[in-house]
């Protein structure tokens, strides 16, 4: 057996590696899980690693080749901790749902689980996947491997962490605002979030119904096709779910030729970083270079897609969280005096300080009297939104902008202010508003932290925007890997120490 | 438009009338519909089985879960308001209704709000022979909430209880809501609304309205005016009246309270009042500062519902015969009174009944006094529905023929009748057993004729002096004689004969 890096190594040579006998999916599960032992401590990426079941669950798969074969067999994945898997907790990051184990599998995972996918475990986010930095889980806050005093974006920042620090060949994350985009650019790696439908929500713990949909975390463009290819289609148990109206093709595109871009001038006025916006422009030369055209379009309406959003999502979370109540399972406060206090208690210590806000702002938003000019008005500005992107579509191909206006910022920098923290996804948020297809390829680096190049396109152009992405992603060869150092100014004493390792 | 009023209540000091006033009733009703599964998941719809054994993530609102909707409800609704002359809207949509109670797993429930399925309807009842009609404002799908059990304490009741127990079974049943105009004039009028109303459903298949199980419930709104002014004053609500009896009590008991306090200058609260039963009065449920903010906003896990025109117009070409309809038929086929044909025809089961013992060989009129005589009368005392029991209609056109062809009397059928449900024997076999065959034998009717000729001198007298109508006491005579078994007819021709020969 190869030495193999997991820092560089995808599923698509892992895959290869497997067929032709070079490695076993034992070795390889080992590879990951032996990373796993040796960085975990400083990235914290899994909120649980199920070592045993990826160990045994490799050999068996090694060992029933034959009846276990096909295109994912074998290959090991992290699952951010939000979508529920039968025997194995999922806790969302909350105390709510504190050693919750599940009674059934989400579907996204079951179809991989189906096509014998090992599974390293369970990854860290935001509380209920509400935030950019993973700084809002109720357990552990993840740090990016690139810089450990760095967040790793979020909310699917433990997947991405795992992604990049080699802890997971590659993971599945969910995206209700940003979460898939904006920590695998800043983690460096490759995230998509599919047109609203193409993957089943069943099983991901509902944030904002309209807009939460899961997607991969990997570190190709290939890769996120392999993975997508498995995971998209119509499910019965969700009545959103549709059939994508062509299957996900695995890239090969080299060129560009004829391929109109457009760049919203509105999503570059947002207060870009200057590193972000260099890489970002370089990027937008490169497609020149490779035979596409770059053309500045308009999104009107861009500067009220943020506030609707935080209307529309905190509205349906404050509605999707009401179940956790203590009745049925879950945590539950110590004697409760009646059923007020039980309701009250269970979710005053259930529960962190912004989903609480989320809670808060979402039930506002839909009392009476106060209906119509927040939601009610919220879903017009959606409907604009939408608007603005079908009219931009109609001229061009694909738009492009920067995923994230900044790198990787400090651990602790924006927690006191959540406004900030929301201006992190000033450039992913209208996608998830208007339900459309969108990846994050990493584009470079600026102060030594990636920087990722965001492509949107219409409703189920997943196959325009991989083989876009795979050709852009071949002209950048990005090929730097995370090193683990530690500018260290907010994390803590003890993790700085072990980071120098 | 109704010309059926409750006598205008008249009120005033020393009996000087004010004012006359007059109720104004509406009714809002909720029926479980008997499909085989739930609303929104793939459980069982049940009755009677052990608690929580059929449930599942869904209708537990477990994590991640996901509604579906139940094609064959929205059948079923449409035939409700298809049949409640409704218009059933192209597009609607579903709304989660917000609010906490351990009943409601999701902590909302899946309704109907301003986009709810059917609309604008009406239905013709009848109070004694007069046809009146109620507008429907509206038919709309929601599900049911799951079953408290009060353990401990004071007989099942939630005050005093010790603890108190969920049975999810019955969570997520589908359940149809259906809203009235407020049209209707009189308790009485309510009353006779509900249980035409109910026989409708039953009619359609789609509900057995089973009242012990609670398949259909119902709140009364109900407000009082001056008589004669088309302004509606502010109604309260009624609730807790599980039979058609408290319904008519409620009312009786809420429209004197609210014209007491307008008389004595007072105002009505929009409130809701609790019916009690024992003590026949309404008290306030809760007041208004604690009204639930129901929060509505549209179902983002489903999508529209759009119902399509050729669907519905099978519907309506499929829709079984409806009460209206076959109390016209029975009145115009059978040749009934308009009041007979009411009785009949408004039921299902009953009616049923009817046209099989017409199809067994009986006369249709026979047939008709037997059924609502003393079958009606059977049922009413033994407390079973039309078509359960001993007497079936089958052993009911046996007794009617022997009464037709002459084998016993009319009182003699009676009293088989009566010992058909008392000994549960065929009528037949009662006839012999007991002797009550009809004597219409001359030879053995002489004696007895003979004998009464010879101790009635003075009537035989009278008799022969012209004065014919003494010979129907002659004829009663004979009857006692023979214990009622005589032939009428045979003894009164055999006593003008001894008489006139």
């Amino acid at each position: 057996m190869t030495a193999l890096d997991p820092l560089r190594l995808t599923a698509r040579v892992a895959k290869r590696l497997l067929v032709d006998g070079e490695i076993s999916s034992a070795e390889l599960t080992k590879v990951y899980l032996d990373q796993i032992a040796a960085v975990e401590p400083r990235v914290r990426a899994y909120i649980r690693v199920t070592y045993d079941n990826a160990a045994k669950y490799s050999t068996k798969v090694d060992r029933e080749m034959q009846a276990m074969r096909g295109p994912l067999a074998g290959l090991p994945i992290a699952i951010k901790d939000n979508m529920v898997t039968e025997g194995v907790t999922t806790t969302c990051a909350s105390r709510i749902l504190h050693d919750y184990m599940p009674v059934y599998t989400a579907t996204a995972v079951r179809q991989v689980w189906d096509r014998h996918v090992v599974m390293l475990g369970k990854t860290n986010l935001d509380e209920f996947a509400m935030g950019s930095s993973t700084e809002n889980s109720s357990y552990q806050t993840t740090h990016n491997p690139w810089d450990l005093a760095t967040v790793p974006g979020g909310s699917s920042g433990g997947s991405a962490a795992a992604v990049a620090a080699g802890e997971a060949l590659w993971a599945l994350g969910s995206d209700t605002g940003g979460s898939i985009r904006q920590p695998a650019a800043l983690c460096g790696i490759v995230g998509m979030k599919p047109t609203y439908g193409a993957v089943s929500r069943y099983g991901l713990v509902a944030f904002a119904s309209s807009l939460d949909q899961i997607g991969p975390l990997t570190r190709s463009v290939y890769d996120c096709a392999l993975l997508l290819q498995h995971i998209v289609g119509h499910d019965p148990n969700d009545a959103t779910s549709v059939a994508l109206p062509e299957p996900v093709a695995l890239p090969s595109a080299e060129r560009l030729d004829g391929l109109r871009v457009g760049i919203p001038a509105e999503y570059l006025a947002v207060g870009i970083e200057p590193g972000v916006r260099a890489r970002f422009d370089e990027t937008i030369a490169r497609i020149e270079e490779m035979g596409g055209t770059c053309v500045e379009i308009s999104l009107p309406h861009t500067e009220y897609a943020l506030p609707a959003y935080y209307i529309i999502a905190p509205a349906e979370a404050s509605a999707n969280l009401a179940r956790f109540d203590g009745v049925r399972y879950g945590h539950r406060c110590a004697d409760p005096v009646d059923l007020l206090d039980m309701y009250e208690r269970t979710r005053s210590e259930g529960f962190g300080p912004e989903v609480k806000r989320r809670i808060m702002i979402g039930t506002y938003a839909l009392s009476a009297g106060y209906y119509d000019a927040n939601y009610g008005r919220a879903q017009k500005v959606r409907t604009l939104v939408r608007r603005d992107f079908a009219r931009a579509i109609a001229a061009v191909d694909l738009i492009a902008s920067p995923t994230t206006p900044s790198v990787a910022f400090k651990a602790g920098s924006r927690t006191a202010d959540p406004l900030s923290m929301y201006m992190c996804d000033i450039c992913t948020i209208p996608v998830n508003l208007a339900g459309l297809p969108a990846i994050s390829i990493p584009c470079g680096l600026s102060d030594g932290l990636p920087v990722g190049f965001q492509l949107i396109g219409p409703a189920f152009s997943e196959n325009r925007i991989l083989q876009a992405a795979h050709a852009l992603e071949g002209a950048i060869g990005f090929a730097p890997a995370p090193t683990f150092c530690d500018s260290g100014v907010v994390a803590a004493a003890g993790e700085r120490t072990e980071a120098r390792a | 438009m109704n010309s059926h009023r409750r006598p205008a209540i008249e009120r005033g000091a020393e009996g000087a009338p004010l004012c006359a006033w007059e109720p104004v009733i509406g009714l809002e009703m909720h029926v479980e519909l008997d499909t085989r599964t739930k609303m929104f998941c793939a459980c069982e719809v049940t009755k009677g089985d052990a608690p929580n054994t059929h449930t599942c993530p869904k209708c537990l609102a477990h994590p991640g879960a996901l509604p579906v909707v139940n094609q064959r409800a929205i059948e079923y609704a449409a035939r409700i308001a298809l049949a409640l002359n409704c218009s059933v809207r192209p597009r609607n949509i579903f709304h989660r209704k917000n609010y906490f109670y351990p009943d409601l797993p999701k902590a909302y429930q899946i309704s109907q709000y301003d986009e709810p399925l059917a609309v604008e309807g009406w239905f013709d009842y009848w109070v004694d022979d007069e046809k009146l009609r109620c507008r429907i404002n509206r038919v709309h799908m929601e599900e049911d909430a799951a079953k408290l059990v009060h353990a401990g304490g004071d007989a099942g009741r939630i005050a005093g209880s010790d603890y108190s127990m969920v049975d999810f079974n019955r969570g997520g049943t589908p359940l149809i809501e259906i809203v009235s105009e407020p049209d209707i004039p009189s308790p009485e009028a309510a009353r006779e609304f509900l249980q035409q109303l109910r026989n409708l459903v039953i009619e359609l298949g789609v509900s057995a309205c089973n009242m012990e199980e609670g398949q259909i419930r119902w709140d009364a709104n109900v407000s009082v005016r001056p008589e004669g002014s088309s302004d509606l004053g502010t109604r309260t609500e009624l609730k807790n009246m599980n039979s058609f009896r408290y319904l008519q009590q409620a009312l009786d008991a809420e429209i004197p309270r609210q014209i007491e306090v307008i008389e004595a200058g007072g105002k009505i609260d929009l409130e809701t009042l609790h019916f009690d039963p024992d003590t026949g009065t309404t008290t306030p449920l809760r007041s208004k500062e604690e009204a639930h903010d129901y929060r509505y906003f549209p179902e983002p896990d489903l999508v529209p519902l759009v119902i399509d025109r050729a669907w519905v117009e099978e519907l309506r070409a499929t829709q079984p015969e409806l009460p209206a309809a076959r109390v016209e038929r029975f009145a115009s086929q059978y040749g009934l009174s308009r009041a007979d044909a009411l009785v009949l025809g408004s039921a299902h089961a009953l009616a049923a009944f009817y046209e099989e013992v017409v199809s067994l060989g009986v006369g249709a009129k026979p047939a008709a006094n037997w059924t609502m005589g003393e079958y009606l009368a059977h049922l009413n005392a033994a407390g079973l529905e039309a078509g359960h029991g001993h007497v079936t209609a089958e052993r009911l056109a046996k007794l009617v023929k022997l009464v037709a062809d002459g084998t016993i009397s009319t009182s003699s059928g009676k009293d088989v009748f009566a010992r058909m449900i008392s000994e549960r024997a065929e009528p037949e076999e009662i006839v012999e057993k007991h002797g009550l065959g009809q004597i219409s034998d001359t030879s053995e009717l002489e004696d007895a004729v003979a004998r009464v000729v010879a101790d009635n001198a003075a009537q035989v007298e009278q008799y022969r002096g012209g004065k014919q109508q003494v010979l129907g006491f002659l004829v009663g005579q004979v009857m006692k004689a023979t214990g009622g078994r005589a032939n009428p007819q045979v003894v009164s021709e055999l006593l003008r004969t001894a008489l006139d020969g």
